[in-house]
């Protein structure tokens, strides 16, 4: 343990201390029964125990007695201990040492008596003495006939407060009793004991104690029932107190004002408003939605009904709801829902997120450190005992790896056995083998460099996973792509031909152009490029050629520079040295004149000719369109999409209205991720399809396109003209921070450096008091507890992570702290 | 003969030279005809001076090494003198990898030919010290080293001269009068002159270096040795059967390896004279400074043992018989039995004596002169340009680590030769550029399999030097930490922007002649205590900036290099395998994470994509690897155990849920609602809190 943290635990235990030697500041008065009963006041309550002289001076009882002095005050009722002397013996005091008891006057009139068992601790004691007190504004039934009379007989005139605690003088029993002292007055309150009678009324999950409110004042058919408020918090006076509050407060509140400055007791008390947006023409139907859902949300949300006609501030369009958290600082959220179960659902699934949030940052102050919190390194490691095929690949090692090479065309995987991401990867690679099995000519190896670290040292592999294509024993090229399936075949596939191919006649060109040559592989690549060239273009063909090696594996790419070039480049109206660029799926032949003749050059045109102009973005090609460092413009669609929708944008992408923008569009069914996307956009999606505005590279701003227009071209420039006039509202702006460690890590240093202080330390004078107050006060504490051996001998290394050695270590961390702060 | 031998290989280097040095010779006219140069000069053809001369050939320099001997290695066609080598010769680990097999491979010289490996020559786990000569010799032959044999470099001076790279040569002079200029000097000769300690007396004491080595010439005989080292204990475990008993004085308490982690320290497989020490035989162990001693020969040729203060007190000539004894005045006193033989087995100094006083070689301290003064870089702290290799080099990590033996120093040649390559000829440290998302990688394949800081642990060590925003870094293998403060001028690398140093120690408490390292619950287990790690463990220093001269110098006690930013230490493991996915590697990570302030998980290409449309910053992985379209794919079975891990969503079922429930009749529930009301994606959205 760190110094500073003893003192801060030191810190807190003395302010207990404090604490606790301030509530018995008012000690429990010793008095005989004459001075007694002269010290009673007309009107006033008064607690006394009395006991024989000789008796002990201290007792479980006598203790629990002096801790109810304090809050017994606190409601004006006095205690006090009489000493039954011989010489003036009261009638109160027992004829036995063991049956004294304690009376409970109003004035000098008795009122209760209690024998001292009753009052086994100072919940109990409150509890009796409140309850006595109370008797009229408490009432104690045990059946749900007597619940019935009572809701009939105050329907239209007094709420209820009905409560049923499992026994009497229980702390529940003691928090019903506080709040009845001080509510008891404006409701009824209603105590019962009975678990049937709380079953009959439709509770379940019934616990310790259950605390209702009957809103029976509200009714005036007194054939209705009166409606009722569970509690959902534990009882306590303080949750008891709060709950009231909010019964107390206005069902629906009509506000025209700026939501931001709206403040409710609501809000006061760490609950959450719900702005129900209203129009003059809807405000009838807008209000009794707003009083169906204050009913739903009662004891959950302040619900306020906001006329907007009235309003000065703007709020978006579309929105009808407004969110106000009850945490300071946090933005307004305007909300389209469609029901009130949304709306309802929305408040609690955002008080649900609260409430994780408090334990996430419970967990902070405790994180456990070694759980993994890498998907990628956990997903591997849950998967280590399934078999994969490895067979299907070949394993190299440092003496067959350069004689396989050599003898045939190899792709060989570089990887390591316990690195997470390769791993990850081997099983995608093994895929490919499945897919290729004899098929291919390309023996697809492996290379753990766990185990041979010097074959990969002379590939000069120095990361993990790394493929290389090895060809007749030349330069071994690098695969550069996704590290998936899918790319993984197309780039062995593609390397099947030449790149680029090279193309010896006219038909043989028109036969590479309409996909006929190499059918088998235009599934693989969208686009076959052809360079056309004059035969004497020598720099031109060379640059191509380099472009085309580059592009090898990724793209199909051939040249044709014969003599009789002139009559594609006339068919195509190609201005040579030029590039044809055939998209097989939509049967067209672009031509792109070679302005610059750089390989770069060359290889950025073919690269950007493969970009579509209304792509479906997919997880695959997202970072080639990120590339272009423009703002989104997708089209959510649940399955393919509309052929209107994609009309329209085509059309405006055509009049030169998109170029600021990527136009494109997402199918949930070929990447379901995207619903991830549109609920981090939207807190409550609207109805597909969605089109939306991603400001990705400035900003970080997301608009959406009103869900009620339809996507047409007029409504999307018209949307678009708003944009750009800062017109719309972003509907969310994406979070713009670092990634930082998602946990902290071991502090070693200070750890070493406390270990090696901690012999010479010398404890202050002052601190040693509070230190031995404090271990008392624990010896105190732990009494009950078994003592466990010391920490470091339980420390037993654990060879297996299992979770009862976690969960036994937890409790072991426990006391190691109570250890250090007594040291 | 040697120089015959040599000429072929002397001659048209040394003509070019003269050539080209010319000009400058015809301005300093007083100048003796120019002897051969030589850019290194290699001094003794024992194991470290080959092992240099391999890096040297490798590199394509211009060298020689000069072998007195007619072969390499020549200190082991005689010692030990018992022939058993005690490092041991581990020929199978079950493990493939030969840069980890190294680490229990004692005896092999680094090159790139796996022919020569000492396990080939040996069978034994001990090898006989012959095998080690033909090693050598195959080593030189195979590989095609310059040797001059039968060169005896007797002197060894300086010449200033400020054209020369270290602003003097160095000029060997042979037994036959050839000088030879050299621009660097690299000394591994070894130790090579046995220690012998002057009392009265020491006449009759024989030397470890030729005492009979035949069990029979001391049958029966009372044996005194001097000495507590291995070849004490070597020479006694050769007679243990055949004497009465064999007696063993030196000055401080027997160290043993298994206690102190120090392969120089009595080996257990010497060590069988303890055992019958300690199970009442007539054998035993004694402490006593030896400078106190005499030793008297008494008439019937046997040697009695008395103090020094004895003879002076007497201050004549006088027999054996006259002189006090120690039993005279305490008639209990252990050694007074007399002996038949006394033998010195006190280890070796380095020969000093052929180095002029001008390389200021030596400390000047008399008492000190076992060992060349040197730096942590393995050079001459008296001459620039002069290198001390091999067993001479131990001053730097005596007691401590390998440095004093083949399996330490062949990796202090290659540090040094690599400080040489960038001195001399500009060629950086060799280091390998990565991303920072391969940091944790890097360092967990090396501490599983690199062989030089595991055998020179706590001397070399990985240095890992961060580039501007620690998007990338650069990974130098075995530098001599020490010297980090140089590592700039040293490597002509850049240390700009904070560096992590990669060490292996072991525990701060667990090494010394006294320790039990038995004891109960010694093994550390839990990551949480893995600062308490006692074995063998590695640990990585974070240092903002590169320590000063001054830190390293004033570092804590018993620190290896000064206080870092942050440490951490890899909990010890029995196999020392380090690749544990949460005992070891998580660990690391989180270090690594929280010195970087950055996020260095690994995602999945389906997360890169949703953080890349849902936030404006993506983590290093994503980075570095998706946007590069270089995403990692998952496949079906990992994305399942994902989401049963809750690392991973399932998007896809999420969509099937809606489907399901907007089917539903009369309920128009809300669209895009988390369809699980548990506890809600882990960690992928962990900076959620931070919104």
């Amino acid at each position: 343990m760190s110094p500073s943290f003893n003192v801060f635990r030191v810190g807190i235990s003395f302010v207990i201390t404090c604490i606790f030697y301030k509530s018995t500041v008012d000690s429990l008065p010793e008095l005989s029964p004459q001075k007694y009963f002269s010290t009673l006041q007309t009107g006033k309550a008064s607690l006394a125990y009395f006991c024989q002289a000789d008796s002990p001076s201290t007792s479980v009882f006598l203790e629990e007695l002096n801790k109810a002095v304090g809050p017994l005050q606190d409601y004006g009722i006095s205690v006090a201990k009489v000493n039954c002397v011989k010489e003036e013996m009261s009638r109160y005091c027992g004829k036995e040492k063991d049956s004294m008891k304690a009376y409970l006057f109003r004035g000098n009139i008795l009122l209760r008596e209690f024998p001292a068992d009753t009052l086994f601790d100072v919940n109990a004691i409150v509890a009796h003495v409140l309850f006595a007190l109370l008797f009229n504004e408490v009432k104690y039934i045990t059946t749900l006939e007597d619940l019935q009379n009572i809701e009939n007989a105050l329907k239209g005139k007094e709420n209820i407060v009905f409560s049923y605690v499992r026994a009497i003088g229980i702390p529940e029993h003691r928090a019903v009793m506080e709040a009845a002292f001080v509510y008891g007055t404006i409701y009824q309150f209603v105590l019962t004991t009975e678990i049937a009678l709380l079953e009959s009324i439709g509770s379940e999950d019934i616990e310790y104690a259950h605390l209702y409110f009957f809103h029976c004042k509200l009714v005036l058919d007194l054939t209705q029932q009166c409606r009722r408020t569970l509690m959902e918090q534990p009882l306590t006076t303080l949750n008891i107190h709060l709950f009231i509050k909010i019964m107390k407060a206005p069902l629906l509140t009509e506000v025209a004002e700026d939501p931001q400055q709206v403040s409710t007791v609501h809000l006061q008390l760490g609950l959450p408003l719900v702005f129900i947006v209203s129009q003059q023409a809807t405000y009838e139907a807008d209000r009794r939605t707003a009083e169906w859902v204050a009913w739903r949300l009662l004891g959950k949300a302040g619900v306020l009904l906001l006329l907007r006609d009235s309003l000065e501030v703007n709020i978006p369009q579309h929105a009808n709801v407004v969110f106000k958290r009850a945490e300071k600082g946090v933005p307004l959220e305007f909300l389209v829902l469609h029901d009130v179960e949304s709306v309802i659902s929305h408040v609690e699934n955002n008080m649900h997120i609260e409430e994780i949030l408090e334990d996430e940052d419970d967990d902070m102050e405790d994180p456990d450190m070694d759980v993994q919190d890498d998907e990628v390194a956990e997903t591997v490691y849950r998967d280590r005992k399934r078999q994969l095929p490895l067979e299907l690949t070949v394993e190299l090692t440092e003496e067959t790896f350069n004689v396989t090479v050599m003898a045939s065309d190899s792709l060989v995987l570089f990887y390591a056995g316990w690195q997470a991401v390769s791993m990850a990867f081997l099983q995608s690679y093994i895929d490919v083998a499945i897919k290729l099995k004899g098929t291919s000519t390309m023996l697809l190896t492996r290379v753990n460099c766990a185990d041979w670290s010097g074959v990969c040292t002379k590939q000069n592999v120095t990361e993990f996973p790394v493929v290389k294509m090895y060809k007749e024993g030349r330069n071994p090229v690098s695969y550069a792509g996704m590290l998936g399936t899918e790319d993984l075949l197309k780039f062995i596939q593609l390397n099947r031909i030449s790149c680029p191919v090279i193309i010896t006649s006219v038909q043989e060109a028109e036969e590479y152009l309409s996909g006929e040559l190499y059918k088998d592989l235009i599934s693989y690549s969208r686009v076959s490029v052809l360079g056309l060239f004059s035969p004497t273009m020598t720099t031109a063909k060379e640059d191509f050629t380099e472009a085309g090696k580059h592009l090898k594996g990724y793209v199909i790419t051939g040249i044709y520079s014969e003599e009789d070039v002139l009559i594609l480049s006339n068919k195509y109206a190609a201005t040579l040295p030029a590039l044809l660029l055939a998209r097989h799926e939509e049967g067209k032949i672009e031509s792109i004149l070679l302005a610059s003749t750089h390989v770069q050059d060359i290889v950025q045109i073919i690269t950007n000719a493969l970009l579509g102009t209304f792509p479906e973005i997919t997880v695959e090609n997202l970072p080639t369109y990120l590339r272009l460092q423009k703002p989104l413009l997708i089209l959510f669609s649940d399955g393919s999409i509309n052929p209107q929708y994609e009309k329209a944008i085509l059309t405006l992408a055509k009049l030169k209205y998109l170029d600021k923008f990527t136009p494109c569009w997402l199918n949930l069914k070929n990447t379901p991720v995207g619903r991830g996307i549109l609920q981090a956009y939207f807190d409550l999606v609207p109805p597909l399809p969605l089109l939306v505005l991603v400001n990705l590279h400035s900003g970080g701003q997301v608009f959406a396109f009103p869900s009620d227009q339809a996507i047409t071209e007029l409504n999307l420039v018209s949307w678009l003209k708003k944009l750009e006039a800062g017109l719309e509202n972003p509907i969310t702006i994406l979070p713009g921070q670092e990634w930082k460690p998602p946990l902290p890590a071991y502090d070693f240093l200070s750890m070493m450096d406390a270990a090696s202080q901690h012999p010479t330390r010398k404890v202050p004078e002052c601190m040693k008091e509070i230190d031995v107050q404090e271990s008392d006060k624990e010896q105190h504490e732990d009494k009950s507890a078994t003592r466990k051996q010391p920490i470091e001998a339980l420390r037993i290394k654990h060879w297996n992570r299992s979770n009862w050695f976690k969960e036994a270590e937890k409790s072991f961390r426990r006391d190691k702290e109570l250890f250090s702060q007594g040291s | 003969m040697g120089l015959s031998a040599a000429a072929p290989l002397w001659g048209p280097p040394g003509l070019l030279l003269t050539i080209a040095l010319h000009p400058a010779l015809s301005v300093r006219p007083a100048k003796a005809p120019a002897s051969p140069h030589r850019d290194y000069c290699v001094l003794g053809a024992g194991p470290a001076g080959l092992q240099m001369a391999y890096f040297l050939q490798r590199a394509g320099r211009d060298y020689a090494v000069f072998e007195r001997a007619p072969g390499p290695g020549s200190f082991f066609t005689r010692y030990p003198r018992h022939r058993k080598l005690i490092s041991i010769n581990k020929r199978f680990t079950g493990k493939a990898n030969a840069e980890f097999n190294l680490r229990h491979d004692w005896n092999s010289l680094l090159s790139h030919d796996p022919q020569l490996l000492f396990r080939h020559y040996s069978q034994a786990y001990f090898p006989d010290a012959r095998d080690m000569v033909r090693y050598l010799g195959d080593f030189a032959d195979r590989l095609g080293l310059h040797v001059l044999y039968n060169t005896t470099i007797t002197y060894v001076t300086l010449d200033k001269d400020r054209q020369a790279w270290n602003g003097h040569y160095f000029i060997l002079t042979d037994q036959t009068g050839q000088a030879y200029q050299c621009s660097v000097l690299l000394v591994a000769t070894g130790l090579s002159v046995p220690n012998q300690v002057n009392f009265p007396g020491s006449e009759y004491v024989e030397g470890y270096e030729s005492v009979s080595v035949d069990p029979e010439d001391f049958v029966g005989q009372n044996v005194l040795i001097l000495g507590r080292g291995n070849s004490a204990f070597e020479t006694a475990e050769n007679i243990l059967g055949v004497t009465n008993f064999i007696h063993m004085l030196s000055r401080s308490r027997v160290r043993l390896s298994w206690a102190t982690h120090y392969v120089g320290d009595l080996r257990a497989i010497n060590n069988g004279l303890l055992d019958t020490y300690q199970l009442k035989s007539l054998d035993g162990l004694l402490e006593s400074d030896l400078t106190d001693l005499a030793i008297l020969k008494d008439r019937e040729g046997k040697f009695h043992v008395t103090l020094k203060f004895f003879l002076e007190e007497n201050n004549t000539n006088q027999s054996a018989d006259s002189i006090t004894l120690p039993e005279d005045n305490h008639d209990n006193f252990a050694l007074r039995v007399a002996y038949d033989r006394v033998i010195r087995c006190l280890g070796w100094n380095f020969d000093f004596t052929i180095f002029n006083k001008s390389l200021r070689l030596n400390s000047g301290n008399p008492f000190d002169t076992k060992y060349p003064l040197i730096r942590a870089s393995y050079e001459s702290k008296g001459s620039r340009g002069l290198f001390i290799l091999g067993t001479a080099s131990h001053s730097v990590d005596y007691r401590r680590s390998a440095g004093g033996f083949i399996h330490g120093f062949r990796y202090t040649a290659r540090a040094v030769h690599r400080l040489l390559e960038y001195r001399h000829h500009g060629v950086a440290w060799p280091s390998t550029e990565l991303p920072i998302t391969q940091l944790t990688s890097s360092i967990i394949r090396r501490v599983n399999e690199a062989s030089g800081l595991y055998q020179m642990f706590s001397v070399l060590a990985d240095v890992v030097l961060l580039k501007e925003n620690v998007t990338a870094f650069e990974y130098l293998e075995e530098f001599p930490m020490l010297m980090l403060p140089q590592l700039e001028t040293l490597t002509g690398r850049k240390a700009r922007h904070g560096l992590f140093v990669v060490n292996m120690e072991y525990g701060k408490n667990f090494s010394g002649p006294d320790k039990d390292v038995f004891f109960h619950d010694r093994s550390v287990g839990h990551t949480e205590d893995a600062w308490q790690s006692n074995f063998l463990h590695p640990v990585i220093y974070y240092y903002r900036q590169l320590p000063t001269e001054q830190e390293v110098t004033f570092r804590p006690a018993h620190w290896p290099l000064p206080r870092p930013a942050a440490i951490h230490h890899i909990v010890e493991d029995f196999l020392t395998d380090w690749t544990a996915p949460v005992g070891h590697i998580l660990p690391l990570r989180r270090f690594l994470e929280n010195c970087l302030d950055t996020d260095l998980r690994s995602f999945y290409a389906e997360s890169c994509f949703l953080f890349a449309l849902t936030r404006q910053k993506l983590p290093p992985f994503c980075q570095q690897g998706y946007l590069r379209m270089q995403g990692l794919a998952s496949t079906e079975s990992l994305r399942q155990h994902g989401v049963e891990s809750r690392l991973l969503r399932d998007y896809a079922a999420m969509g099937r849920h809606l489907e399901d429930s907007s089917q539903r009749p009369g309920n128009r529930g809300p669209v895009g609602a988390p369809p699980d009301p548990g506890p809600p994606v882990q960690s992928l959205d962990s900076n959620k809190e931070e919104l």
